[in-house]
């Protein structure tokens, strides 16, 4: 299996800082924002741009955790689904959110995602946040933010790996054989 | 963790990883029911059939309540009102109910054995809601639900089970479960509602009350199985509640933050005073909150998976 390095440490870093920064930009600041993140690297992302917000903007938005295994629509071809729990302890009525997610593909997840959000409340706007966007949509659903567009052929495999979890920031692109 | 079965029909055939994998899902749905939109899409197009031939309040309503916040289509019977007054068998009941084309059957019957009967003959899920004096399996995973959320874990704790052990279903399938994990379950009763070698399932027997309590970190009352001649191995319900009915002065012995755990219909007065059912210890409340986000979670894992 062949392994190429998309992203290292420093490279994942700068697309969290563009990607905070286009949030803010879009959003005219952090007024009424809030980041809802995919499990499990998803909320991991969103707690980094989090962070960011709070060095520029010295302020503190709500990361909100979705679990979209309810929601999925291939539910009942997986073998044991395996539902955690969505931890959104905010009012999601009439803010502006944006999913953070790591991977984009399909936008089948997205739209999952979007989907459970709509169950909480109306939010005024939902944006897209994503590290890597690989292609291959099969929902008309695209990012508003991506750290990189890759991509990628049905027998490659991209996978995002953040310390928090993974022990390093790597975003990894393998070639099956 | 896969989730092997077609059905559930007991505890006592479920391993200790299965039981957490049920009490960790239901824990993921608790907060569907606490929102303004109380639904989410998951078994949208699924069927679930709840027949119930002995009366139910809780599990009952508890059940179609779990299968609707997922978006599951119920449908109930009831003895009374079935075929079965007609003398149709439960066999050709439950194969003409799968005619009809449901995922799941919860079942609840007098005679012990009855939803393995159905899960034997048809292709459907079948839940066991209560199968005479033998099991009730999920009245036990919402018990130990309720435990966990409480007391943080379920190993190391003391459990008295109190009241009418030989005709509980309650009790059983609630001793099935707890024996998977490090659970000291001590059982009290008088003698007559201590079912012979009950030790053998690693429990400990206590004929009197207050012995049984102390030092407990959860009490768990049972009401006496009228239903199941629990009447008739007592002389009267009055000289029952002497020694047996739940009081404040019992708590005293009991660990200081001990709770109290009751699976209704509750008979005030005879096996739980008002003080004790209505006080701060008691939690009574919360299993029938916390039945929802299991059965829920037992929905979800009997019918969520591959087909």
């Amino acid at each position: 299996m062949d392994t190429t390095v998309l992203l290292d440490e420093k490279a994942i870093e700068r697309s969290i800082s563009r990607i905070t920064h286009q949030i803010l930009e879009k959003n005219n600041g952090s007024g009424s924002l809030s980041l809802i993140g995919i499990r499990t690297r998803g909320v991991y992302l969103a707690r980094r741009i989090q962070e960011q917000i709070r060095i520029i903007e010295k302020k503190e938005v709500p990361v909100g955790i979705l679990d979209i295994t309810m929601y999925r629509d291939d539910i009942f071809k997986l073998k044991t689904p395996e539902v955690k729990r969505t931890e959104i302890t905010f009012d999601v009525n009439n803010i502006t959110v944006v999913l953070v997610d790591d991977v984009m593909h399909t936008g089948r997840t997205t739209r999952a995602a979007i989907d459970a959000i709509m169950d909480l409340g109306r939010p005024k706007k939902i944006q897209l946040a994503v590290l890597v966007d690989r292609g291959s949509r099969e929902m008309p659903i695209h990012p508003d933010y991506r750290g990189i567009f890759h991509p990628a052929g049905v027998d490659q495999e991209i996978f995002v790996k953040l310390r928090e979890v993974d022990g390093l920031d790597e975003v990894i692109l393998t070639q099956s054989a | 963790m896969n989730w092997p079965y077609k059905d559930l029909l007991g505890t006592r055939e479920l391993s200790r990883e299965e039981i957490l994998l049920i009490l960790d899902t239901a824990e993921s749905f608790k907060e569907i029911s606490r929102r303004d939109i109380k639904k989410v899409p998951t078994l949208r197009g699924k069927t679930v059939i709840t027949a119930f031939y002995e009366p139910s309040t809780r599990t009952r309503v508890s059940f179609e309540i779990a299968a609707k916040r997922l978006s599951a289509d119920t449908i109930s019977i009831s003895g009374t009102t079935s075929s079965a007054v007609k003398g149709e068998t439960l066999k050709d009941t439950g194969r003409n109910l799968e005619s009809m084309r449901p995922d799941v059957i919860v079942i609840r019957h007098s005679m012990p054995g009855a939803p393995h009967i159905l899960a034997g003959a048809l292709a459907s899920s079948i839940i066991n809601g209560g199968d005479g004096a033998h099991e009730h399996p999920t009245q036990a995973l919402l018990d130990l639900f309720t435990i966990r959320e409480k007391k943080g874990t379920l190993d190391g704790l003391k459990v008295a089970i109190v009241g009418d052990i030989a005709h509980s279903r309650v009790a059983r399938s609630n001793i099935f479960a707890m024996k998977k994990f490090d659970v000291d379950v001590t059982c009290c009763g008088p003698p007559t509602m201590i079912p012979p070698f009950l030790e053998d399932l690693g429990v400990n027997v206590e004929y009197r009350l207050d012995k049984a309590v102390a030092d407990k970190d959860v009490i768990m009352m049972l009401r006496i199985q009228k239903e199941r001649g629990g009447i008739s191995v007592i002389p009267s319900v009055k000289e029952y509640a002497i020694f047996y009915s739940l009081k404040e002065e019992h708590l005293q012995t009991a660990k200081k933050d001990v709770i109290i755990m009751h699976p209704g219909p509750m008979n005030r007065g005879i096996e739980i005073s008002d003080a004790v059912a209505d006080g701060p210890y008691s939690v009574i409340l919360d299993q029938v909150e916390n039945g929802v986000a299991v059965r829920m979670a037992i929905l979800f894992l009997l019918l969520g998976g591959e087909s």
